[in-house]
């Protein structure tokens, strides 16, 4: 059932009592995903790019829950025109879910603090209408270099990138009373298993050690997150993993220790609650506030998505 | 790393005392407020896009444009206090070191739909906009300007830039970058 997945743990085994259909979810995570494009708004409409595909032969589906996003059966759009004029932007449709949890507006000030290779942060530019400060952050100069290029591509001009370690990300070059931002999207490195359906060896070198250890490196960054943001100001959570210990844990942990509530959301997709109960754990019942995407549901991959309000 | 990329020193500009390679500098409103010799100005760069290629100076309205590395100008949709030490901000927009100014592929991609202007602007077929994109030269009979123009061709229902074109005796000559041509 799970064939192509390389998986010597069976890490999605350790999932199965999470999930409301067990035999669905090992199918749907062993089915590979189309190619999906989101129309870059800073250069094209959607209207333009299927006027653009049309034109050039290349054959799309439209994803009924976001008009922006466009199913390739044929694969890969790096060499279209569309994909050269930047009207166009490769990124799995689930993963175009946080920024638009987020939902940032023109003018604002917005972090992404974990943002290479830049499919969150162009889409944030999107979004902000090109307009305010979007300070994107990665902690790796190659993967700086994919952001950068990404952006230049999409004719982001509101973007300032920044190279540090985001658990200690300082505020100081951004304005001279080191003013906070209005909104963080704060989607951490995971052990994405989420993202088998994209790549299949996503799971060869999972360990539970490296769960806890980026577990704690995930902390750090949603707790540095939530200092520079204002009160009132909002902070998303993501991850492509459905790891609790990643997830609702790394929730739980900032409920205890930051200035933050988790709030409800809307979502387009069908998504279920967190979980408030892991391996023996019990986490803050507000964690169920939180949204887990599963592959079998929508047929997209993985995904889990956190919406938090910063207190004073 | 691309050939419009901004950093990377440049060993054949001689960076002034003053311009720090490492750090971005806004550029000054006007040349009395200029305190860096050789530095463009603001009032000059949005002169240069209206009149060579017809932009309305509103168009620039919100930006900030800022200098990192000798006669390397970058377009910011916004405001920082200067100088400010970031890995990039806005994008790189427009090359002020030669006889003549450059605009970058990633600037006429982005704001080449604003220019009015028939005599630097040029509409190619699908078939010669595809050549160009691949970085080929090609005879043209073209009676505009000579210098750079900006390129586009029809797609998606409307004239899209593709990038900055060098035309000289009858010849069009393609500055797209080698990291963003394209065979298609």
């Amino acid at each position: 059932m799970t064939d192509g997945i390389d998986d010597p743990e069976d890490v999605l085994g350790r999932y199965e009592g999470l999930v409301d259909d067990v035999e669905a979810f090992r199918e749907a995570c062993a089915r590979p995903l189309p190619a999906v494009v989101r129309v870059n708004e800073i250069k094209a409409t959607p209207d333009e790019v299927r006027a653009g595909f049309e034109e050039e032969g290349i054959s799309y589906d439209t994803v009924d829950w976001h008009d922006g996003l466009l199913r390739l059966p044929d694969g890969d759009p790096g060499h279209s025109w569309a994909y050269v004029h930047g009207w166009v932007y490769g990124q799995e449709e689930v993963s175009a879910v946080p920024a638009l949890v987020l939902d940032p507006e023109p003018g604002e000030r917005v972090f992404d603090p974990c943002a290479a290779p830049g499919s969150k942060t162009t889409q944030l530019a999107a979004l902000m209408n090109d307009t305010g400060l979007l300070v994107a952050n990665d902690s790796n100069l190659g993967r700086l270099s994919a952001l950068r290029s990404n952006a230049e591509r999409c004719g982001v001009s509101n973007v300032v990138v920044t190279k540090s370690d985001a658990r200690n990300f300082s505020l100081k070059p951004f304005s001279d009373d080191e003013e906070p931002f209005d909104r963080v999207l704060v989607d951490v490195p995971c052990s994405c298993e989420g993202t088998i359906r994209k790549n299949p060896d996503a799971l060869a070198d999972w360990t539970e050690d490296h769960v806890h250890g980026v577990a704690g490196v995930q902390k750090g960054i949603l707790e540095r997150a939530i200092e520079v943001t204002k009160p009132g100001g909002t902070v998303v959570y993501s991850t492509c993993t459905f790891a609790p210990e990643e997830n609702e844990a790394v929730l739980d942990h900032a409920l205890g220790n930051s200035a933050c509530d988790l709030v409800e959301f809307d979502l387009p997709l069908e998504s279920r609650p967190g979980v408030t109960q892991w391996q023996g754990e019990s986490y803050d019942p507000a964690v169920e506030r939180a949204r887990r995407i599963y592959p079998h549901h929508n047929d997209t991959g993985g995904f889990f998505c956190a919406k938090l309000e910063v207190t004073a | 790393m691309s050939d419009d990329a901004a950093d990377g020193g440049g060993g054949a500009d001689d960076a002034s005392a003053e311009n720090q390679p490492h750090r971005f500098d806004r550029l000054p409103a006007t040349a009395e407020e200029r305190d860096v010799p050789e530095r463009a100005t603001r009032e000059g760069v949005v002169e240069f896009w209206h009149d060579r290629y017809g932009v309305d100076p509103s168009v620039w309205d919100g930006y900030t444009f800022w200098e990192k590395g000798a006669g390397k100008v970058w377009a910011f949709a916004g405001d920082l206090p200067s100088p400010v030490e970031v890995e990039a901000m806005g994008m790189t927009f427009l090359r002020t070191g030669g006889e003549h100014w450059k605009p970058t592929t990633d600037a006429v991609q982005r704001f080449g739909r604003h220019a009015t202007a028939d005599d630097t602007v040029i509409d190619l077929s699908r078939e010669r906009a595809a050549r160009f994109l691949a970085g080929e030269d090609q005879e043209l009979d073209w009676d505009g300007d000579w210098g750079y123009l900006i390129v586009r061709h029809e797609y998606g229902g409307r004239p899209e830039p593709v990038g900055v074109g060098l035309f000289v005796h009858g010849e069009l000559r393609s500055q797209v970058p080698k990291g963003r041509r394209r065979e298609l």
